[in-house]
């Protein structure tokens, strides 16, 4: 227990060491001051603490995150809200997000996982949606760091067990591994729910007089300063930082979501906000906030997990499962019987008031008493110095020696942890539950059925963090257009994001100006693409001593789908038939995968992201899709050309024969080049012309570069391997790592 | 026909499994509170997967206890047909309407992924869609789902014919290296001695249409439907 715990019943002696515990800077702490007219009491600064911690407060990125694209005609609802809502047409709307969960699922990685599965889903399914789709993006340390194991071990284990039991399909994903991840995991929670356009719910509080209602588990003391602990460094007492980490019940949280549910289809509830980060604090100013008004709340009628606990303790819980709603009132009794039917707790623990003031009672007396509006009005925002990352050279293909065995190259390459198949990964979430899931985890999205309709959601996460670490701005730019590609190449149309911008200690200007690149970077690609951002979310203070993270703005793509007949998979189809790239290859090996994993080099610069080209090139091939004539489609990124081929035939099991020209290129910098804007189309030999003339017609370069058949994958100079031997390679790593033997 | 399909808290395939009956059968079934003691006249009580009271204690084990319960065990010694998928098998096992335990897979990991289940009875009506020894892919998706008995009553289900599915390889093997559970005997699912109950951990709900990757689950609703139409 941290001293403030234990002081927190009482006042402490020495306010001013208190506030610097719960990390509020001298400065930070002078204006609480300022702003209640005397110093706040121990319940009050626990308040302004978590408001203003980075976490919820953005602080530190406010500034930049401005420059992100937030709108579009199909945008409904933007950042701001528990999530973003976009226009899928027929009347019904999609709401989605991204969190992180970095910081506690390091400290426990289960329930770490687990709590930021059901915060996700929470703020999706608060705003009417009932979630249809989770997804995760997940960074590990070096496989051979001894805490790498155990800590994906949990990191999975949390986030099926909490989204296989709440019912909620993990359709899709990713997992990478890099030694800056060492000392700071990052796992990063999607959700996708759809909702009808009209009956979409917001924080937005109003009705003076209208009743405040808790619903969901009791409060208890667990995640005290959760949201204040991920806004720090990690220091060497991690370990001791575990009772800030929440513990999950995913089968309240399934209960909540029935119930929350039924009473939403009705039209009692005035507006609703889940208590996540900072709990009951967060959630109070922000339906008043948005509302312009007062809350009393009287904090004896909150359920509660023990007897003792105090203002403090029941305004920083971050117990998890729990909501609070303003209801009409007079329809506090019709709510309650729904919460009741569900066994879940129900209380009105206090009203909306004109005074502007939030309004804490405990035993009879005033806990707290503080202004709302300036709490986020002259909340700090720093311009933190920044300086971009220094430019790195691109590297020379005739410099990297160039390989004698080809295949042993591209056996090597689908093995290695990066892009070695995560299948005991997805095995472990239920990936089909609702029966709509029509592409499950291992394509390039996932793609769900709109339930009860002929059309579908396309949906996928994406970053390459080592482009981001070379060049922010290039890498933020990639990380948004691969997202728009992996939409395209399941012959969606790619709509909005949501981000989540993992970075390290915003205090260190190099680590600003990683921030910065990145928004720069994906700003830009939002713009090119028509792809805005509709909800994030910011996690700094990924460090541990003085090693940050790699820079991973995770993108999570929404798609729709229109026609299912025309939905496109990576997997080959059938023999005979003519492989196609759509794009130009120029052979960049600068950040590649190929550079890393066989030269055992991590330099030079990142393939250059061309957003026009990266248009033209998706849109032909959405169009193209669209006419029925693709049989496969598979965008090229991780380890090239040759490794997307390599994925379609494992996942087909067909084999095939390239016939890639020797032209002025050096062979692995053809086949193992990074350069973006690229696809791979199977077609049928009738359909070749049409498809290359078209594209001639359209600017977009596009090249036959083999064709499907036999057991293996062939190629130029008589190199082969047979397509078991590669999917062996591909499913062998993360068991045998799992297990103890790799 | 008329079916119902029980809703316990935690419940999460209970939709899943209305739509399958509603569409390959034709007839939406009743959804059916556990709290409700009554349950409507009907041809048909389906308990469904999901992870009733979060699969605490023991998965199954407090559905079990639900009031529904009563009427479902009552229904049963009727001779109404009960079908108990996934965590409804492990509430048929639990409630003591079919024999046996299931316990924590071999592997201790939850598994969701297609297997492959060989029909070794096909006279139910659960089962008269198939053919004896044809060999379906249906997904699984479960973490107990370890199927153990004593060799008594292994013997008996055998012996008379009450093992309805098997794991087994795409070619049809049976064998311990096919058991993605590691289920004494390969065991997928099991009837009651009328074969008017069956309980099986895979989800025949989810492969209803090619779209969803298969439709080797359809013909278990089209014998039901047959059946009952009959």
């Amino acid at each position: 227990m941290t001293a403030a715990n234990t002081k927190a019943a009482g006042q402490p002696q020495n306010m001013e060491a208190l506030a610097r515990e719960f990390g509020l800077s001298a400065d930070e702490h002078k204006l609480t001051q300022s702003i209640l007219g005397r110093t706040p009491n121990v319940t009050e600064l626990g308040v302004f603490s978590v408001m203003w911690s980075e976490h919820c407060s953005y602080k530190s990125s406010k500034k930049w995150l401005r420059k992100l694209p937030t709108t579009a005609p199909w945008v409904v609802c933007g950042p701001g809200e528990n999530a973003g809502v976009i226009d899928i047409g027929d009347g019904m709307v999609a709401i989605f997000k991204m969190e992180s969960h970095n910081h506690p699922s390091f400290i426990e990685p289960y329930q770490g996982a687990a709590t930021g599965v059901g915060g996700i889903l929470r703020d999706v399914f608060t705003m009417g949606a009932r979630p249809i789709a989770n997804l995760n993006s997940l960074r590990f340390g070096d496989p051979k760091h001894p805490k790498t194991r155990h800590l994906i071990a949990g990191v999975v284990g949390g986030i099926g067990g909490y989204g296989n039991c709440v019912g909620v399909p993990t359709v899709g994903g990713e997992c990478t591994f890099h030694p800056r991840y060492n000392g700071n995991i990052l796992v990063n929670a999607m959700t996708v729910g759809l909702a009808r356009k009209d009956r979409v719910f917001y924080a937005r509080a109003a009705g003076v007089g209208n009743p405040v209602v808790y619903v969901g588990s009791k409060t208890g003391r667990d995640g005290i300063h959760g949201a204040t602990m991920a806004s720090a460094v990690f220091g060497d007492e991690v370990e001791a930082k575990r009772p800030t980490v929440q513990v999950g019940d995913p089968f309240t949280e399934k209960l909540l979501i029935e119930a929350c549910l039924e009473l939403m289809a009705t039209d009692a509830i005035v507006s609703i906000q889940d208590m996540g980060a900072a709990g009951l604090t967060s959630s109070s100013f922000e339906m008043a906030g948005k509302g312009g008004l007062g809350i009393e709340l009287d904090l004896d009628k909150v359920p509660q997990r023990e007897p003792g606990m105090s203002a403090y303790e029941i305004m920083l819980s971050e117990s998890q499962e729990r909501m609070l709603m303003v209801l009409k009132q007079g329809r506090e009794a019709e709510a309650e019987r729904i919460f009741r039917k569900w066994e879940l707790d129900f209380a009105v623990i206090g009203r909306l008031t004109d005074t502007g003031r939030l309004v804490l009672r405990q035993h009879g007396q005033v806990a707290a008493d503080m202004p709302v509006a300036p709490l986020s009005e002259q909340m700090p925002e720093y311009a933190r110095p920044w300086v971009p990352s220094a430019p790195r050279s691109s590297v020379d293909a005739n410099s990297v020696p160039i390989p004698d065995d080809i295949a042993g190259v591209l056996k090597k390459l689908i093995s290695c942890p990066d892009v070695a198949s995560k299948r005991w990964i997805w095995d472990q979430y239920d990936h089909m539950v609702m029966a709509d899931t029509l592409q499950r985890p291992g394509g390039d999205a996932a793609v769900v059925r709109i339930h009860g309709s002929d059309r579908a959601l396309a949906i996928t996460t994406d970053c390459t963090p080592r482009y981001c670490d070379a060049d922010p701005k290039v890498g933020g730019a990639q990380a948004v257009a691969e997202a728009w590609r992996n939409i395209t190449a399941v012959g969606a149309k790619p709509l909005a994001i949501t981000d989540c911008m993992n970075c390290g200690n915003p205090e260190r200007p190099e680590i600003m100006g990683q921030f910065a690149g990145c928004i720069e970077g994906m700003a830009g690609a939002c713009k090119a693409l028509d792809f805005p951002v509709v909800s994030g979310n910011v996690s700094l203070y990924n460090d541990t001593g003085s090693t940050g993270v790699q820079p991973t703005p995770s993108i999570g793509g929404v798609g729709i789908l229109d026609n299912l007949r025309v939905m496109q998979t990576i997997a080959l189809k059938g023999a005979g038939h003519a492989l196609v790239r759509i794009g130009h290859t120029r052979g960049h090996l600068g950040a590649s995968l190929y550079l890393r994993e066989i030269a055992g080099r991590e330099d030079g610069a990142p393939p250059p992201v061309d957003l026009q080209e990266e248009r033209r090139n998706g849109d032909f091939v959405r169009t193209f899709i669209q006419t029925g004539k693709s049989l496969a489609c598979h965008d090229v990124s991780d380890g090239g050309l040759l490794v997307a081929v390599a994925e379609m035939a494992m996942a087909g099991g067909i084999g095939a024969k390239l016939e890639i020209p020797t032209a002025a290129l050096p062979p692995h910098a053809f086949l193992f080049g990074e350069d973006q804007a690229r696809y791979v189309l199977e077609v049928a030999e009738s359909d070749l012309a049409t498809l290359l003339t078209h594209a001639e017609n359209e600017g977009v370069i596009a090249r036959r570069i083999g064709t499907t058949g036999g057991a293996s994958l062939t190629g130029i100079g008589g190199w082969a391997i047979s397509v078991s031997e590669l999917k062996a390679a591909n499913e062998a790593w993360l068991p045998a790592y799992m297990s103890g033997s790799a | 026909m008329k079916s119902a399909v029980i809703v316990f808290p935690g419940s999460n395939c209970d939709r899943d499994v209305a739509v399958a009956l509603a569409r390959v059968t034709g007839s939406a079934p009743t959804m059916v509170w556990h709290g409700d003691r009554a349950i409507p006249k009907v041809d048909l009580i389906v308990l469904p997967g999901g992870f009733s009271y979060g699969d605490y204690l023991r998965s199954g084990a407090m559905a079990a206890h639900s009031p529904v319960m009563t009427e479902v065990a009552s229904r049963a010694k009727q001779g109404v047909p009960v079908l108990g998928i996934c965590n409804g098998f492990q509430i048929l096992t639990e409630a003591g309407l079919l024999p046996g335990a299931l316990i924590r897979n071999a592997g201790l990991h939850f598994i969701c992924r297609d297997v492959h289940l060989k029909v070794e009875n096909t006279g139910s009506m659960f089962t008269r869609g198939y053919k004896t020894g044809q060999v379906v892919r249906i997904p699984i998706a479960h973490a107990d789902g370890n199927y153990r008995a004593d060799p008594m009553t292994l013997d008996r289900l055998e012996g008379e014919g009450l093992v309805a599915f098997r794991y087994c390889s795409a070619e049809g093997t049976v064998g311990e290296a096919h058991s993605p559970n590691g289920s004494a005997r390969n065991i997928a699912g099991i009837f009651n001695e009328k074969r008017t109950v069956l309980g099986l951990m895979p989800h025949p709900e989810r492969m209803i249409e090619p779209m969803l990757g298969g439709s080797d689950g359809r013909p278990f609703f089209e014998g039901i439907a047959e059946a009952l139409a009959a």
